[in-house]
């Protein structure tokens, strides 16, 4: 680069010296003040609630009844926290929230471990190995990711009765696998099917077989994809509300079912900062995984849907 | 360019042949991509598969491979029917544009990855990895990953990876495509120098025809699923057996002149040329196409001593330095001219061209074969 300006004309015209110092920045322009204006509202618009919920959720009874919902707590209290994990009463047990947290847990982890492997492997299989039917089976999974929920609900519950896991946390945990498959079999075939098609090739040449390649070319290839698909599942099966209440006893409800009755229980006062308290607890673990993975996901979305 | 190979003796002997490729059919659903393909590579031969893109070139390597399943006919590498063997237990050794270098491995991974599969002794895969570095000096890259290496380095450890399979045939699917020019050239040298020195067949596909006339003991040309013509550079240039073979190969590309063919004269818009001295196949009077490469029409004084001579206008000056191609318009016809890198010529110039009628090639109007 040095050789640029030695060769430069010693005197240059004022006018061709281009610019030099700062950029000027003009902060109020017009075009800024209706982005930013946009901005601001809009954030509002989707942080006040979130800032209501906390705000009601650290104050007590006496306070909440003033009526100023906006208002930052007086004096700050956290026994309505601790009173929605550990003390609201569902149905009949007074456990408050604690029961339903660590039965989504063993809902979630195994659910969304099993979909992605199972789904993984689907996808591989469809993109790589185009064995016979591929197409068909293909189009049925595409057909199964846009049949409504509802359809299905009865006939599971009779088949799920049948095998005998109906009210189990496993059989839950299977229908949960079941539905993720149409949309995560998609996700991972596109993915794979974004990969290099001749490095499948170059591994077949040097005599790998159809595991060895999922494993070890693959998968190390596939962590954007498979972040994306576990944000997908935890958030889509830790909020799940129907299947919880459909496929479940009281015993095994899941967090979600348990906030529903807590919230909506009519029996006596209604404690708002214990719902917004349990509300809050109940959205903590997606909210989390969005914080911990946001730029992953965004990631992994691009690399799955451009080609190259 | 490079110089032709024009004086390799060739003629292999199919006695031995290394690949055989008998009456190949393979149809994707309605289509047929190759129809009845019959082909054979002797033993160290450097075989080009060349044509334009969809010619099914690259999927008749990749049959050869056992990356497609045919849908008739059979393949035999090394006296094996293969036909329905595993892409990895047919003895080829292969190696793609992309580079198809597996990311997450070191170069060394690489190279061994195959071996590893193959549970070979930890011994022999270290030798046959350093020996396969040595000869293509990628030694000081062994602990890279693919990431780290520029377009050339990859190419040769894909290369690499080929080689350390110990192979009977490698196979290359356009390994230098995605190369820039100058990188091209020198590994296309050094793809012939180890060619040499290996000894093994080898089945090359590309669609850059200095890449097939520099390389190759033979081409095959191929169009539509079809081998056009299968012979030595210097034969698929100098005899063209079809006016697609004489028009893809050649660059400029030789220039055609319709016509009828009567009785051994030529009747076109040049006038009537009298064919005597062209070595005719079998001369078949009606509609015809002549052919003459921009070489073969002879600019100024040389001219002079061709039988057949018309009077030029130049269209468009192309100076390449060692030679100058000139767009050139005789009697409302338009030709490509070659002439020395030394004589100056403008457009808006007139000069006299001349031909002879051993240099032109002859093809029927109808089934474009060579008369």
């Amino acid at each position: 680069m040095a050789d640029v300006y030695t060769t430069a004309p010693a005197k240059v015209e004022p006018m061709l010296q281009g610019p030099t110092g700062r950029k000027p920045r003009k902060a109020l322009t017009r075009g800024n003040i209706m982005l930013y204006g946009t901005l601001i509202v809009v954030s509002l618009y989707y942080l006040l609630p979130l800032y209501v919920m906390i705000v009601t959720s650290l104050k007590g009874m006496p306070e909440i009844r003033v009526g100023n919902i906006f208002a930052p707590p007086l004096e700050i209290t956290f026994d309505p926290w601790v009173k929605a994990w550990a003390e609201a009463c569902t149905g009949l047990n007074c456990d408050g929230l604690s029961r339903g947290f660590w039965n989504s847990v063993r809902i979630t982890v195994p659910s969304v471990v099993v979909s992605i492997a199972i789904a993984s492997v689907n996808g591989y299989a469809l993109a790589n190995w185009r064995f016979k039917g591929a197409n068909t089976f293909f189009t049925i999974l595409i057909f199964g990711a846009f049949i409504p929920y509802q359809v299905m609900l009865y006939p599971l519950v009779i088949l799920l009765r049948e095998i005998g896991l109906y009210g189990s946390l496993t059989g839950l945990v299977i229908v949960h696998t079941i539905f993720g498959m149409p949309i995560l079999t998609l996700l991972f075939r596109n993915y794979f099917s974004s990969l290099p098609e001749e490095l499948f090739k170059a591994a077949r040449v040097d005599g790998a077989g159809f595991w060895r390649i999922y494993f070890q070319i693959m998968l190390p290839m596939s962590l954007p994809i498979f972040v994306v698909a576990m944000i997908l599942q935890v958030t889509g099966i830790w909020n799940d509300f129907l299947f919880g209440t459909v496929y479940t006893k009281p015993d095994s409800w899941p967090m979600t079912v348990q906030l529903n009755n807590i919230v909506n229980s009519t029996q006596g006062v209604k404690e708002y900062n214990v719902n917004m308290a349990a509300t809050l607890l109940t959205g903590l673990v997606p909210l989390v995984i969005y914080f911990a993975s946001g730029k992953l996901f965004v990631r992994g979305v691009a690399a799955g849907a451009v080609k190259g | 360019m490079t110089q032709m190979n024009a004086m390799t003796p060739l003629e292999p002997s199919v006695s031995d042949p290394s690949v055989s490729i008998r009456s190949l059919d393979l149809s994707f659903g309605a289509v047929k991509v190759l129809q009845n393909l019959n082909l054979e590579v002797s033993r160290g031969e450097f075989l080009v598969l060349l044509g334009s893109s969809g010619c099914g070139k690259s999927t008749l390597l990749n049959c050869i491979a056992g990356l497609l399943e045919l849908t008739g006919g059979q393949i035999h590498i090394g006296g094996q029917n293969v036909t329905w063997a595993e892409p990895s237990e047919r003895g080829i050794g292969m190696v793609f544009q992309s580079y198809a270098l597996y990311p997450q491995m070191t170069v060394e991974g690489n190279l061994s990855f195959g071996l590893k599969n193959k549970r070979m002794p930890k011994a022999e895969i270290a030798e046959r990895v350093k020996r396969a570095a040595g000869i293509l000096q990628i030694e000081p890259l062994l602990k890279r990953k693919p990431a780290a290496l520029s377009g050339g380095q990859r190419q040769r450890v894909a290369i690499g990876r080929a080689l350390v399979r110990d192979a009977e045939v490698y196979l290359f699917d356009e390994p230098l495509s995605n190369l820039d020019a100058k990188l091209r050239a020198d590994l296309r040298v050094e793809l012939k120098q180890l060619h040499q020195a290996l000894g093994n067949t080898m089945i090359y596909v590309t669609h850059d025809q200095v890449e097939a006339m520099t390389l190759a003991d033979r081409i095959a040309i191929m169009r539509g699923g079809k081998i056009m013509q299968l012979g030595a550079p210097h034969e698929i240039y100098h005899n063209p057996r079809s006016k697609y073979v004489a028009g893809f190969i050649g660059s400029p590309a030789m220039n055609f002149v319709e016509g009828r063919l009567e009785g051994g004269t030529f009747h076109c818009a040049l006038g009537s040329l009298d064919m005597a001295g062209y070595a005719f196949d079998r001369p078949q009077d009606g509609p015809a196409w002549l052919g003459i490469r921009p070489e073969h029409v002879a600019p100024f004084d040389i001219a002079a001593h061709k039988p057949i001579q018309r009077q030029a206008r130049i269209d468009l000056v192309d100076p390449l330095g060692s030679e100058t191609l000139a767009r050139v318009t005789v009697e409302g016809l338009s030709l490509w001219v070659k002439i020395d890198g030394e004589t100056e010529v403008r457009a808006g110039q007139t000069m006299p061209v001349g031909f002879s009628p051993e240099r032109v090639h002859l093809f029927d109007k109808d089934s474009e074969a060579r008369l």
